[in-house]
């Protein structure tokens, strides 16, 4: 059972960072950890890798300037090999260009499982899974809460708005996880020893086969045409509770007109 | 000049056409010179409604024997765009389908999609969206170079639906192609989690909790205050992925945008994460024990004290009216 992993090495969320105003980028010179949303689809490959008893989960990342931080933590949570995409050209490209290079580096792998979260918590696209399976040609099932393995085929518990769908398809497929389904191991001290000397591919886009028309500013057929601040909403009473705070609160409801 | 035309990816929530469908065929009457629909299931059952919004046809594939709508619809429609006979601006709201759709249409026309879109513009007859960044503080407007199709993931409660008074839809077939192995998932068989009460997309009052309840087990005294006001219960990011409650309970940026009358935000400390989803709320209610909380920036009432405290007491007092 080999599982690719997609998993996004981000800007501290405490500390989500500024929009370069030259590059119209988000700066991303800080240490960057492992996206939160991403432990999950993590924590599942180990699981399913572990209950197959065989096979590897590798891990797929694109960041900039070599920024392995993120990797080390869910290598050191157990997975096995990562591989990291890290150019120049890679500056501003969006969800589509992301998809293009992941697929690419995917193609080096022979999964049987693609898993990524739903979305990053940076960009929040949520895009990049789908676009990632119709470029990879495999069925995918997305907003997984649960999913099963038996022999060929994966059955998979989907999120949808008023309940959940159970579905099948068979492997390889992509697989993309909701946050809070499983509970993410933390790094023992062995698994971080261990990370230090787990492979770590680097790779460019050259060496993918892409060019940089395909990534970046170029490859995103899109233009930012406005940035400016959002209207804002002004604060209002605030109220320290003495013990009575709720009678202003019921007040203030019955102002509302809500009870 | 208008934008060209528009199709609108039509979804169906417990057999009426979904409200996001409705608000963005609102915004698309604004824009477009033609106003169309396209959908993955049989569009017979909803020709009346996207009509009476303002869809003068809506092309659908027919039922998909169980196969998800994603690679199905946008294969669909992009053999369409191919053919000639596609649309100029795909709309799709941020749901399950229509962020499958999107993606894969995405990579199937080589075009990129503008996402999270809270407002539409025709700019000289391309379509600018606007997103809201940094937890809300900066609108972003971006647009596409190129000309292929344009294709934006517009978040529900963006737009007011309206209805246009115009006739039922002229249902229209859209070929799928052959999907390989792409359509391989099949439904299998569907659940329907019973919740009573209004569902939180729709709630005129929200009460939500956060981190700051302490544990699982006191998410009780947000669902009976919740309970007490006819409202829905929510929940931050936080307690979703520590497991108190599911995924479907989440208010934000990456669960769901919430414009009740009231939003009560208990322990809830304001994450940039939460306000996206929560801010355009008519008024604010906010507990928390921190006074710095950033919630407080944008409650309209703020309860600087223990929810431990206040919460049973609130509750207390509305059961003794």
């Amino acid at each position: 059972m080999n599982v690719v992993v997609c998993v996004k090495q981000i800007p501290d969320p405490a500390d989500p960072g500024v929009l370069d105003p030259e590059t119209k980028t988000l700066k991303r010179d800080m240490k960057l950890i492992l996206d939160e949303s991403d432990s999950y689809g993590v924590e599942m490959a180990l699981q399913l890798r572990d209950d197959a008893g065989e096979g590897d989960v590798i891990l797929v990342s694109m960041a900039p300037h070599e920024e392995t931080n993120g990797l080390r933590t869910a290598l050191a949570m157990g997975a096995d090999s990562a591989i990291l995409i890290t150019d120049d050209a890679l500056a501003g490209t969006d969800a589509l260009g992301t998809a293009k290079v992941l697929a690419a580096a995917i193609g080096r792998t022979q999964p049987d499982l693609v898993m990524a979260a739903t979305e990053s918590s940076d960009g929040y696209t949520g895009t990049v899974p789908e676009q990632l399976a119709e470029l990879l040609g495999l069925p995918s099932v997305t907003f997984a809460k649960a999913i099963e393995i038996d022999g060929g085929s994966a059955t998979i518990r989907r999120q949808t708005e008023s309940g959940y769908d159970e579905v099948q398809v068979p492997l390889p497929a992509l697989v993309s996880v909701t946050a809070g389904v499983v509970e993410p191991r933390y790094p023992s001290f062995k698994g971080i020893m261990a990370a230090k000397n787990k492979p770590l591919d680097v790779l460019g886009v050259a060496d993918l086969g892409l060019t940089a028309d395909d990534v970046g500013w170029a490859g995103g057929g899109q233009q930012i045409v406005d940035i400016s601040p959002a209207p804002t909403r002004e604060a209002g009473e605030i109220v320290v509770d003495e013990g009575d705070a709720h009678e202003r609160i019921v007040a203030f409801l019955d102002e509302l007109k809500v009870l | 000049m208008g934008v060209g035309t528009i199709w609108v990816f039509a979804e169906e929530s417990n057999g009426a056409v979904a409200s996001i469908t409705l608000e963005m065929l609102a915004k698309a009457r604004e824009l477009g010179d033609t106003v169309e629909a396209f959908c993955g299931v049989d569009g017979d059952g909803l020709a009346e409604t996207l009509g009476a919004h303002g869809a003068t046809a809506v092309h659908a594939t027919g039922d998909l024997g169980g196969g998800l709508a994603g690679p199905a619809v946008a294969a669909a429609v992009a053999a369409a765009v191919e053919a000639g006979t596609g649309p100029d601006v795909v709309l799709c709201g941020t749901t399950y389908d229509g962020r499958d759709v999107a993606g894969r249409l995405s990579a199937k026309l080589g075009v990129g999609v503008i996402t999270n879109v809270v407002d539409l513009a025709d700019d000289g007859g391309s379509v600018v969206g606007t997103e809201p960044v940094f937890g809300g503080t900066t609108n972003v407007k971006t647009t596409f170079t190129g000309t292929g199709t344009q294709i934006f993931l517009v978040r529900p409660k963006s737009f007011m639906a309206e209805a246009s008074g115009g006739g039922s839809a002229e249902v229209k077939p859209l070929a799928v192609p052959d999907l390989g192995a792409t359509g391989t998932a099949r439904v299998t068989d569907r659940f329907v989690e019973e919740s009573d009460g209004p569902k939180l997309d729709e709630a005129a009052v929200v009460v939500a909790g956060g981190r700051g309840l302490g544990e699982a087990a006191n998410f009780e005294m947000i669902e009976k205050l919740a309970k007490q006001l006819k409202g829905a219960p929510g929940a931050s990011r936080a307690i979703v992925d520590a497991g108190w409650v599911p995924y479907s309970y989440q208010v934000g940026q990456t669960g769901k945008v919430v414009k009740p009358d009231v939003y009560i935000a208990a322990a809830i400390s304001g994450a940039t994460q939460h306000l996206v989803g929560m801010k355009g709320s008519k008024t604010i209610i906010a507990i928390n024990k921190d006074e710095e909380a950033p919630i407080f920036a944008v409650a309209d009432l703020g309860i600087v004290g223990d929810v431990h405290k206040v919460l049973p007491k609130l509750i207390e007092a509305l059961e003794a009216r």
